[in-house]
């Protein structure tokens, strides 16, 4: 993992001390607030329906043992005892009082924490594939570029007061996309070119809200080296001709579709070229010395293990039903990586008590190299269990309530927190997470992998275009309806849903979700997910069962 | 009031002109950007000192070898969170080696003053009352770790970690 040096240490504190000022400067009266505004937004604090929020960053994901357990001590001691994991793989509070924040921050700072540009209209935190530096089928750990561009991305002189907010996402897997980076402002793949060389495919101009679209390619093969030179050519363009006059138009995607992807990779490469001596040149030695804190952690000769697993799995049926769900093959021989659900069905989604941050922060002590990370499905990650403890860390996560197996499934529902706290919601979320996730939890081992995403508004924090079937708040003359979409995907067969029909009523979504995927049973072929089954057959026979009983 | 590089008051020297005001002899004077494109001839003669003042929506690379006239180049921030005129400052700076006074102007607040510094501005027109009440000094000290190059040439983080790399 990344270890803060005395630069970032100092870096930090200068925030810190930088944001109580601007706070006490609010709270004499001296700052309007709408002066104040975007000074707190960029360090993540937010004004929602009851309270204000707090955003930490949490950067690609990836936590120590003894910062989870600073954000356990954050939620007992300045919110109700819990926090929620959300999409950006960040945590979130909701019942902040903001004389308090400067100390949060400073207590978050004491294990390099923060919430810098977690919001505001500048770059928001680097994403990535939970499984980074675990998994079999990526290139190298995306990690250190993520990091390179965190401190990049930093408090950017040039690029703090961007049209609109700006998500990047990099992922080095060849086959799979756990990361959703075609629905990043700015996506990056690491890939081989036909020399053998490693650099960055580059992708532009995803996202969704209320104009989904997803990335395209705005360079094939793009040399590591230049990679900081790159993003520093394509946000000038972004923040010299990016749409200012309205906050619905201001994303790069709405700019890449009214220039052309052509004339923007013109503008973009035209900038690239032109720089010479102004051209950032990254210290090689730089970027060496952060991959090497990357470096993977001593493994254990695990032979054995895998024939022990094999007993204890056959022995008991629960138990081989969670390492089946939440375990993934991991690429040292003998170990896994394994996902904690935050979905227990009937729960809000990602959310996790104080509790629970300590114990899954102990656990990761003892069995995963004190290292958490967190997916943007709004589950945790331990990356690095040996196979020979999954049976009692299984039957501890259980004891905790934190031993759903239901990853990937049917209960497994990303929601944005909706009208329950959020200012800009038209409906709830979470009740309709909770009812979906408890009426399918019985039947989800039949359906198989089932992506359900509810958003409480258009701005779709909840991810209902990417959803399998996605589920959309509307208000109509003052009652909750839920607009449905179906077909979408967020991985690397990535698609928009597409819009069903009129939106129902809340208490008919359940039925309708039901029949819908009823309709998928009786029609798939095989293994067929529910996209696919979906892109075979077109809308009709699911517009048809989804108003059937109506 | 005008706040130089470090955050101190100084004296304004610059006449910024209307579009239709005759251009005096000896003053320093600013024109707008469409006034230089209809006077440039006549301009170029003028004895005085030449400011220019570009809106944020232009390209100030199209100037070229032509910025090198200016003693003061004044850019805009209609408001303080529109962040075009940083981008200018940075090419004004960095790529077209802008060596004369650049000043940000409009909206310009406390919390801003150090990207601006640092994208290159070397002058700040504030409200005068506000800027001493609330000591905006303190703004341009508020941090000394940089994660980037930048147009103040401060040294950045990466470069001060492997200095001779």
């Amino acid at each position: 993992m990344y270890r803060y040096d005395e630069f970032d240490l100092r870096f930090l504190d200068e925030r810190v001390v930088q944001y109580r000022g601007q706070v006490a400067r609010r709270l004499a009266g001296q700052l309007t607030e709408e002066e104040f505004r975007p000074l707190r937004l960029m360090n993540g604090l937010y004004l929602q329906l009851h309270a204000y929020m707090l955003r930490v960053s949490i950067p690609y994901g990836t936590l120590s043992s003894d910062q989870l357990r600073m954000l356990a001590h954050v939620a007992r001691v300045y919110d109700k005892g819990y926090g929620h994991f959300t999409t950006r793989q960040n945590i979130q509070y909701n019942w902040i009082k903001l004389e308090e924040t400067p100390d949060i921050l400073a207590d978050l700072a004491k294990v390099e924490m923060h919430g810098i540009q977690t919001s505001g209209n500048s770059f928001r935190n680097i994403t990535t594939d939970p499984f980074a530096g675990v998994t079999a089928d990526e290139i190298e750990d995306p990690r250190p570029w993520c990091e390179i561009i965190r401190q990049w991305s930093a408090l950017h002189p040039e690029f703090s007061f961007l049209p609109r907010k700006f998500k990047i996402a990099v992922s080095a897997a060849q086959e799979h996309d756990r990361a959703a980076v075609k629905m990043h402002d700015l996506g990056l793949y690491l890939r081989r070119n036909a020399e053998g060389e490693v650099g960055f495919r580059v992708l532009i101009g995803g996202g969704l809200g209320r104009t989904p679209y997803l990335g395209l390619v705005l360079r094939e093969f793009l040399p590591k080296r230049d990679l900081l030179a790159y993003l520093e050519a394509a946000l000038r363009v972004y923040n010299q001709h990016g749409r200012r006059d309205n906050i619905f138009k201001a994303r790069i995607k709405i700019l890449v579709h009214a220039l052309g992807i052509e004339k923007l990779r013109g503008e973009v490469e035209a900038e690239f070229a032109a720089m010479t001596t102004d051209k950032l040149e990254l210290p090689e030695a730089a970027v060496y010395a952060i991959a090497k804190q990357f470096a993977p952690p001593p493994y254990a000769d695990s032979s054995g293990d895998d024939a022990l697993l094999e007993r204890l799995t056959a022995a008991e049926k629960l138990f081989a039903r969670w390492v089946r769900n939440n375990t993934h093959a991991h690429k040292a021989p003998g170990y896994a990586i394994v996902s904690i659900s935050l979905k227990p069905p009937g729960r809000p989604p990602g959310d996790c008590s104080a509790g629970q941050m300590e114990l899954i922060a102990d656990l990761a002590e003892e069995l995963s190299h004190a290292e958490i990370r967190v997916t943007h499905e709004q589950n945790l990650v331990l990356p690095h269990v040996r196979k020979r403890a999954l049976h009692g860390l299984w039957l501890r996560l259980t004891e905790a309530g934190l031993g759903s197996a239901n990853i990937g499934l049917a209960s497994d529902i990303i929601a944005c927190p909706g009208l329950d706290y959020c200012g800009l919601a038209n409906a709830r979320s979470i009740p309709i997470a909770q009812v979906l996730g408890e009426r399918l939890a019985a039947r989800e081992e039949a359906i198989g992998p089932l992506a359900i995403k509810i958003s409480g508004c258009i701005n779709a924090c909840g991810h209902h275009h990417v959803g399998h079937i996605g589920i959309l708040g509307l208000d109509k003359n003052g009652e909750e309806f839920y607009q449905i979409t179906i077909g979408g995907s967020d991985d690397e067969h990535a698609a928009i849903g597409a819009i069903a029909g009129p939106a129902v009523a809340a208490k008919d979504v359940p039925g309708a979700v039901d029949r819908l995927i009823d309709t998928y049973l009786h029609l798939r072929r095989g293994e067929e997910r529910f996209p696919e089954t979906y892109r075979r057959l077109g809308m009709s026979p699911f517009k048809e069962a989804l108003y059937a009983a109506g | 009031m005008l706040l130089d590089k470090t955050g101190n008051a100084a004296a304004d020297e610059w006449r910024h002109l209307a579009d239709d005001e005759p251009t005096p002899e000896s003053e320093a004077v600013s024109v707008s950007l469409k006034r230089w494109e209809k006077e440039h001839n006549a301009l170029k003669g003028a004895g005085s000192r030449l400011g220019l003042r570009l809106p944020n929506t232009a390209n100030p690379v199209a100037l070229n070898g032509e910025v090198h006239r200016f003693a003061l180049i004044a850019l805009e921030f209609p408001r303080f969170n529109d962040g075009r005129a940083y981008s200018q400052a940075r090419l004004l700076r960095s790529r077209l080696r802008y060596q004369g006074e650049l000043r940000a102007t409009g909206n310009v607040l406390r919390d801003q003053l150090l990207f601006m510094r640092r994208a290159g501005f070397d002058s700040f027109a504030v409200d005068g009352a506000r800027a001493l009440a609330e000591d905006w000094a303190k703004a341009f000290g508020e941090f000394d770790v940089f994660y980037q190059p930048s147009s103040d040439n401060r040294p950045w983080v990466m470069r001060q970690r492997f200095p001779t790399a």
